[in-house]
């Protein structure tokens, strides 16, 4: 085995370990907030990407040749700015694709107030939401570019494409724009004190409905980011969404629910070891290593790195 | 109803689950600058009724009001808005945020240009604070926590601050000096609303208080005299040997 092998894998860890991340953000703020395993969430990471994709196409067909060099990819990289514009466009999409499911499912099922309910609920959201996906774009995989990118060498046998540095610096830029708005920002302490102590934040002053209304809308617009990243790297599924449910909650409770870095660094150790295994194990325990891991941390320490909940 | 009262509650009829009233038709008021004290035996209704003021137990009957206004339909979070500040028993500070987060986060309410001079006249009246302003709250001793609690509620300018049992869980001197501080508080014009089990303390610093017996209001008087009164010996002293005698 050649060093090549071994440290590449840092770069492909840390890139799906970010997206797991951006995607675990939302998990563990519906989680600590709402109170219930949001299934769902997988199918906004689908979702925004197909809304990348379609608001992609239409500001294609109405920008025509007006965009003429601004329609072409980007410097080095396989997108361009219609790509990049689509993907804003599409987070406040996704966003609002999130509220609309709290107003018409999760809203009327949180007044009963049963937690197995929701969750259940949940579950046939995702189905609906992937089969919609499914019938209008069909399972056809759809790509955001077809060029082919060459790596650069960093050194070390390390190698990255222009894609990956462009989609590493973005996801570093929200990580670091979801932490300072959670620690610096009114509605990110109000989100922090509904998550810690519902009550004692309703006689603080704080609109509980109003967090809860913010919490869909991050954790819609942040999958979209983490399912624009999917997209590039790999295809536009419209499973791929849920693929990533499973290691989203691992990242979630591996960080300690609530924890929006928590949440982040839980993403970063399971891609980091899920892409270890590749070379180290082989690819088929690729997934059983994050597992493996989650519950290593839990015995040791059950409500996760950074959770201080039990 | 007089016109110096801050709050009166009116026959208010409160629980939490419908059909299974806890506060069966209690009354009491409280006037601009007093300390009125809530006693009762437990299960008596006393943290039920206060919370149910404070907006966070159903109210299925009877009026609220503060100053004259309506407030029995306000939600909780508007509560703070008009002047009605509540300090829970248990779980009053958000322990994962920092003394000065907790603080930030009850400054949220006030106009943005008001917030930082409001955060620095609490720092102000709990010199201990702003020492620790940087830890996270649930780091706090007993006493430090309590403290923080109320300059929480106290952030609003409330006209009238309500307390859950403030001296569960201190030790004496602890008690002593908490209720020294509201005693203090009282003098700046703010009227309390004090529900204890600390009965012999609470007296000590309130004006008048009522005794809350089954939901429902079973005695009441000037706060000097009734330690004394032999209904009080009855009813409150009384429930620790006779189990449930009138708890609901």
């Amino acid at each position: 085995m050649s060093s090549i092998v071994t440290l590449q894998f840092l770069v492909d860890g840390l890139l799906m370990g970010g997206l797991i991340g951006l995607g675990a953000i939302g998990v563990t703020l519906t989680y600590s907030i709402l109170r219930f395993a949001n299934f769902a969430h997988g199918e906004f990471i689908a979702w925004g990407a197909y809304a990348t994709l379609a608001v992609a196409g239409v500001i294609g067909w109405m920008g025509g040749q007006h965009l003429g060099a601004l329609g072409g990819p980007l410097g080095p990289f396989s997108v361009g700015w219609p790509i990049l514009a689509a993907g804003l466009v599409a987070m406040v999409l996704t966003g609002l694709l999130a509220l609309g499911l709290d107003v018409v499912l999760f809203r009327l099922l949180r007044a009963r107030g049963n937690a197995i309910i929701m969750v259940m609920a949940s579950f046939g959201a995702s189905m609906a939401l992937r089969s919609l996906l499914e019938f209008v774009f069909t399972s056809e995989p759809r790509y955001f570019s077809r060029d082919i990118q060459i790596a650069i060498p960093l050194g070390f046998g390390v190698r990255v494409t222009p894609d990956q540095m462009l989609m590493l610096g973005l996801t570093a830029a929200l990580v670091v724009t979801v932490h300072l708005v959670m620690t610096r920002t009114t509605i990110g302490r109000s989100m922090q004190a509904v998550s810690e102590n519902p009550e004692l934040a309703r006689v603080t002053g704080v609109n509980v409905e109003a967090v809860i209304r913010a919490t869909w809308v991050a954790g819609g617009a942040l999958a979209c980011a983490a399912g624009i990243m999917s997209g590039i790297t790999v295809q536009v599924r419209p499973f791929m969404g849920f693929d990533l449910l499973l290691p989203l909650f691992a990242a979630a409770i591996l960080g300690g629910i609530g924890s929006v870095p928590g949440a982040v660094i839980g993403g970063l150790i399971v891609g980091l070891s899920e892409a270890a295994a590749v070379p180290l194990v082989g690819g088929g325990f690729r997934a059983a290593v994050a597992f493996l891991l989650l519950i290593a941390v839990l015995l040791v320490k059950p409500t996760g790195l950074f959770g201080a909940r039990e | 109803m007089s016109l110096a009262a801050v709050l009166t509650v009116d026959r208010l009829v409160a629980g939490y689950e419908p059909g299974v009233p806890i506060v069966r038709g209690a009354s009491l008021r409280v006037e601009a600058g007093e300390i009125v004290v809530i006693l009762g035996p437990n299960g008596a209704g006393k943290s039920t009724l206060v919370k149910a003021v404070a907006g966070l137990v159903p109210k299925s009957a009877g009026r609220v009001r503060l100053r004259g206004i309506d407030i029995t339909a306000l939600p909780a979070h508007l509560m703070v808005r008009n002047g009605l500040a509540f300090v829970p028993q248990t779980d009053n500070v958000f322990t994962t945020m920092t003394v000065a987060g907790n603080l930030a986060l009850a400054a949220a309410v006030l106009p943005k240009a008001q917030r930082a001079d409001g955060v620095d006249a609490m720092y102000a009246l709990f010199p201990d604070l702003a020492a620790l302003r940087t830890l996270a709250a649930g780091r706090l001793s007993g006493g430090q926590r309590q403290m923080l609690a109320v300059a929480r509620a106290l952030m609003v300018k409330p006209k009238l601050l309500a307390l859950d049992e403030p001296s569960a869980g201190l030790s004496p001197k602890l008690v002593e000096m908490v209720f020294g501080r509201l005693a203090d508080i009282r003098k700046t014009g703010v009227s309390i609303l004090l529900v204890e089990q600390n009965a012999r303390a609470a007296l000590a610093i309130g004006d008048r208080a009522y005794v809350l017996a089954g939901g429902e209001n079973r005695h009441e008087g000037q706060a000097a005299g009734l330690w004394n009164d032999p209904v009080i010996a009855e009813l409150y002293l009384g429930a620790g040997r006779r189990t449930g005698c009138q708890a609901s």
